[in-house]
């Protein structure tokens, strides 16, 4: 008996430091030694399973399939349908607490003043940012097409995707950025402007501005910010369903004299009809979900939150976890119908290839 | 996200830099080729002008903010950037200021211990999965694969809170563990899908061929589709490493600690507490986004292919 309770504390003298390590690495090297062993750890495992069915015939094929579908299926199930069906169940409850109040919470989030800007905010970007993006990436395609610096142009308008949200959201701030215009004696104003657009209204006359502070149109400029991000991405798309446009539908445009806009209006926009729509819904959902751009920029204050944004406000902040999962459902029932759409566009758009 | 926003051959032809290659038809007559050659050198000067009026619009912001983080920091207090034209004063200081008193170095490294295994990790299993969802005839195969197609539409956030309880309840709070872990799995149902078609759109005589020659599932998988697939899975690789360096929420939730956090935590976090910090703040954020740049410049083709492919996830 002794014995063993020796043999259990020698492994827990040896596993508290390795224990230690696995979860509380804390200088560079030893963070890096163990991402490398998570990776091993994983390589091992992984292998073998593998080679434990790779004996054709002999081995039933259930157990093979089951080593390639298994982890991803059992890691969904339990990261994803688990979690899902758990937070519906949540969000019926008050608080953190579990007194059950029925739909009390989506009421609450669609009476109540404050949840109300967020969903007012929430539909401003979800309609604002995949028009304009669109409408600016599609602008850009049709002139990017004709023009010799095609490359160059293309890249620098398809960088802002590149780098992140958090990145781009700072970027802005401080484009947005304002000094209070103290005034000399003569009215002029004694301080600079650092932040470029400030400065541009200073010189042709106007007053400076709060672009970020002033309610409701602060939401406007934090939507400029996804805008910059998504034309390049809708460029992009644009670029290439025109390219593919068939010569003869152009020649024969021409040939009923079409020209110029017109040519575009009845020519180029019909033929790109599904890449627009996949353009327009594919931002639409992103939109939906944009949280790291009101996040870094506003944390949601001055009356710019969003759902997503208020969702990580109320789930990890002001600890309402029944309120955090019924914004994250809303958040689901709302991205739904947009991919029904996308998705039998895209079929549509398939069938005629 | 639900799947490639565009069929694959527009996503094919989409890549910025790549030269256009006009489909040539079989029924191409000298008339059209000559159309087409001639819309070709009818680029028009007007066209160009815009293009390069936008590029540049669209290229100011991070410019403005890259010349600030070479700025001292005095003069990024007392004027706009732009005065670098008449007052030209630069500096590494504030790079200097962020890597050491900031600790971007240290989350710089928490960025880059995060990122790998959260690509590595998922692409692996998605591309077993794929596979027997591709080539291994199983009941109830095709039920499944709609499935995960679906689970491609829950948004993480309707998953977070039950499973940072789990991890709670587990101990793993905090580490890298859940970090890993949970974009391994919101990775998945995407991977899944994309490598599905890739592998899909490899010749089944090929596979026979093996299967023939008396190859098992494992050796067919190792020795003749991943070979064919590298492109495929680079695309991917890149897409999702871009998605997890640059990713807000999924640290913010899971590993907000000082020990744990990637540049992204830290950058919103000094945005959120000292907004006005913009000598660090400048520094800080081009730290952050040179992995990404890095990559997109010179990797811009499968980027793009990349990128197109995963835009709705999240």
């Amino acid at each position: 008996m002794e014995f063993i309770e020796n043999i259990g504390a020698w492994i827990g003298y040896l596993w508290d430091p390795v224990r230690e390590f696995l979860l509380e690495a804390d200088n560079p090297a030893q963070k890096l030694v163990l991402m490398v062993i998570a990776i091993v750890l994983f390589v091992v495992v992984m292998g073998g399973i593998l080679l434990a069915v790779d004996k054709p015939k002999k081995v039933p094929r259930w157990v093979v399939t089951s080593a390639f579908a298994g982890p991803a299926l059992l890691a969904m199930a339990f990261g994803l349908v688990y979690p899902a069906i758990r937070t519906i169940y949540t969000s019926f409850f008050l608080r953190n607490s579990d007194e059950y109040i029925g739909l009390d919470n989506y009421v609450t989030a669609f009476t109540q003043n404050e949840f109300q800007i967020v969903l007012r905010n929430t539909a401003i970007w979800v309609i604002l940012v995949p028009i304009l993006s669109t409408f600016i990436g599609l602008v850009y395609a049709v002139v990017v097409d004709r023009s010799r610096f095609e490359k160059i142009a293309k890249a620098l308008i398809f960088l802002p995707m590149a780098i992140s949200m958090v990145g781009a959201g700072i970027i802005w701030r401080f484009m947005y950025e304002f000094r209070d215009p103290l005034r000399d004696a003569n009215g002029n104003p004694t301080t600079e402007q650092t932040g470029l657009i400030n400065q541009v209204l200073v010189a042709v006359g106007l007053d400076p501005k709060q672009f970020l502070l002033d309610a409701p149109e602060n939401t406007l400029f934090l939507i400029i910010v996804l805008v910059w991000i998504q034309a390049g991405f809708a460029m992009t798309i644009l670029a290439a369903a025109i390219r593919a446009i068939p010569d003869d539908i152009i020649e024969a445009g021409k040939l009923d004299g079409l020209q110029g806009v017109s040519m575009f209006r009845y020519i180029t926009v019909p033929s790109i009809r599904p890449a627009l729509v996949v353009v327009l819904t594919t931002i639409a959902m992103g939109t939906l979900k944009v949280f790291d751009i009101v996040r870094t920029m506003t944390s949601g204050n001055f009356e710019t939150s969003v759902v997503a944004n208020e969702f990580y406000v109320q789930s990890f902040r002001a600890q309402n976890a029944g309120m955090g999962a019924a914004l994250a459902v809303i958040l689901f029932v709302l991205v739904i119908p947009i991919v029904i759409y996308n998705v039998r566009q895209m079929r549509i758009s398939e069938a005629i290839r | 996200m639900t799947t490639t926003p565009t069929p694959p051959q527009s996503v094919a032809a989409a890549q910025p830099g790549e030269v256009p290659v006009p489909t040539v038809g079989k029924g191409e007559g000298p008339m059209a080729r000559r159309a087409r050659m001639a819309k070709k050198r009818l680029s028009s000067p007007w066209a160009s002008g815009i293009a390069i009026i936008l590029a540049v619009l669209w290229t100011i912001p991070t410019f403005g903010l890259f010349v600030t983080s070479f700025r001292p920091s005095e003069d990024i207090r007392a004027n706009g950037w732009w005065n670098v034209v008449t007052n030209p004063d630069f500096t590494l200081d504030n790079y200097q200021a962020a890597l050491g008193d900031g600790n971007m170095i240290e989350y710089f490294v928490n960025s880059v211990a995060i990122t790998l295994p959260a690509v590595f990790i998922p692409i692996s299993i998605a591309l077993l999965a794929a596979y027997a969802f591709a080539w291994i005839d199983f009941k109830g195969r095709d039920a499944l694969f709609v499935a995960v197609f679906a689970l491609q539409i829950v948004p993480i956030q309707i998953t977070m809170i039950p499973l940072l309880s789990q991890y709670v309840d587990w101990g793993l709070a905090g580490s890298f563990w859940t970090v890993w872990l949970s974009h391994s799995i919101f990775a998945l149902p995407l991977a899944i899908f994309l490598l599905h078609n890739f592998m899909k759109d490899i010749p089944p005589s090929l596979v026979e061929a093996a299967r023939v020659d008396g190859a098992g599932h494992v050796k067919i998988f190792f020795r003749v589709l991943l070979p064919i697939l590298t492109p495929a899975i680079a695309a991917f690789g890149i897409y999702q490493f871009l998605w997890v360096w640059n990713d807000l929420l999924v640290a913010l939730v899971f590993a907000p600690g000082t020990q744990v956090r990637p540049l992204t935590v830290a950058i919103a976090e000094l945005a959120g507490t000292r907004g006005q910090t913009w000598h660090l703040l400048s520094a800080g954020a081009f730290i952050m986004m040179i992995v990404p740049v890095i990559v997109f410049l010179s990797l811009q083709r499968y980027f793009v292919r990349g990128m197109l492919a995963g835009s709705v996830k999240g």
